[in-house]
């Protein structure tokens, strides 16, 4: 485990504008919650980069295992059908 | 009028330009890299705030002094900051105890300044104002969080401001600018504003664990050009650029 004296480590999402989504940019280490969206106000928003912060304990998020990786993401590469290219567009459609 | 009101506004630029070059002294030094970037963000906010007062002293005073030239090529005796933002940055406690007593007096200061008969400070007022309250958040918390924290960050914390209370009373402390500023409305009342920073103060203390020194008279001058020996070392390092190749730019 890591040093007890380290801050916890937390992730740092951002949403850019009303109406998209938190995006994750990165991780910040901080004492607390109330502090873990001081820093990352500090370092992710410097350059207007957002209008608004999630922080989540990077212990908190439970992450694929990269040995799965096979058995988890293969078997959809040869499923081509399941993209929606196949449709043919009306020509009435203008925003798509 | 225009004299008091020249040095009016010099006082509160010199107050941030000091500070911020303070807290510039920490840039690749800070605790941790959030802190780092925490405090650097602060000192460019400060440092923002400096330039609009000192270019609006300059235009006051009419001599055609620009910001630059205020900053750089002033004497010692003609700096005009409150002596407790020249104190030295010292420990992590003692830099968070400066801001957060600056900070709180700020609050005060551009929360009033907002209603100012002279357009141009309501104006940087409100723009400092908005800056100011994420800074006191920032310092506010992280005294808590010492003063709370460990026996050795409490004592710490404790000490810096046993060490820095001495200078708060010059921030509350009226002479004839500030009467004559307050008389025409430029200027913030100062008893009221000494009110509101108890306050603040108080509870913030008082959440952190942390004892409020006794009240002491004031024995600094900052703002009338009588500096603690702290000063001068900082506005070598700060002004030598300028003094060896002046106007120069890049």
């Amino acid at each position: 485990m890591s040093d007890s004296r380290e801050w916890p480590l937390y992730e740092i999402f951002i949403r850019a504008r009303g109406g998209l989504d938190h995006k994750h940019v990165g991780s910040i280490h901080a004492v607390d919650a109330t502090q873990a969206i001081e820093h990352a106000r500090d370092v992710y928003t410097r350059r207007q980069e957002g209008v608004s912060i999630w922080a989540v304990k990077s212990t908190d998020i439970i992450a694929s295992d990269p040995a799965d990786a096979d058995a988890f993401f293969e078997p959809a590469r040869d499923k081509a059908y399941r993209h929606p290219t196949f449709y043919e567009i009306p020509d009435e459609v203008k925003t798509l | 009028m225009s004299n008091a009101r020249f040095t009016y506004v010099l006082r509160l630029a010199d107050a941030n330009l000091i500070l911020a070059q303070r807290l510039g002294e920490l840039i690749g030094h800070g605790p941790a890299l959030e802190e780092d970037l925490g405090l650097a963000n602060i000192a460019l906010d400060l440092m923002g705030q400096a330039r609009m007062l000192l270019t609006y002293a300059g235009e006051i005073e009419g001599k055609g002094r620009t910001e630059d030239t205020l900053a750089f090529f002033r004497e010692h005796r003609d700096f005009l900051n409150p002596t407790l933002v020249e104190q030295p940055n010292g420990d992590f406690g003692q830099t968070i105890v400066r801001q957060f007593l600056v900070d709180a007096w700020q609050m005060e200061l551009y929360g009033r300044l907002v209603d100012s008969t002279d357009a141009r400070l309501v104006g940087i007022a409100a723009k400092a104002l908005k800056e100011t309250r994420y800074h006191l958040r920032y310092s506010a918390n992280w005294v808590v969080r010492l003063g709370d924290g460990t026996p050795e960050s409490h004592d710490r914390v404790q000490r810096a401001i046993d060490t820095l209370w001495p200078f708060v009373a010059e921030l509350f402390e009226p002479d004839a600018i500030d009467a004559e500023m307050e008389q025409v409305g430029v200027a913030a009342d100062l008893a009221e504003m000494r009110a509101g920073w108890n306050t603040t103060v108080n509870e913030v203390l008082s959440q952190a664990t942390l004892e409020r020194p006794q009240n002491q008279k004031y024995q600094w001058w900052g703002k009338r050009g009588d500096h603690s020996e702290h000063l001068g070392p900082m506005l070598a390092e700060m002004q030598y650029m300028q003094r060896t190749y002046p106007g120069a730019q890049w």
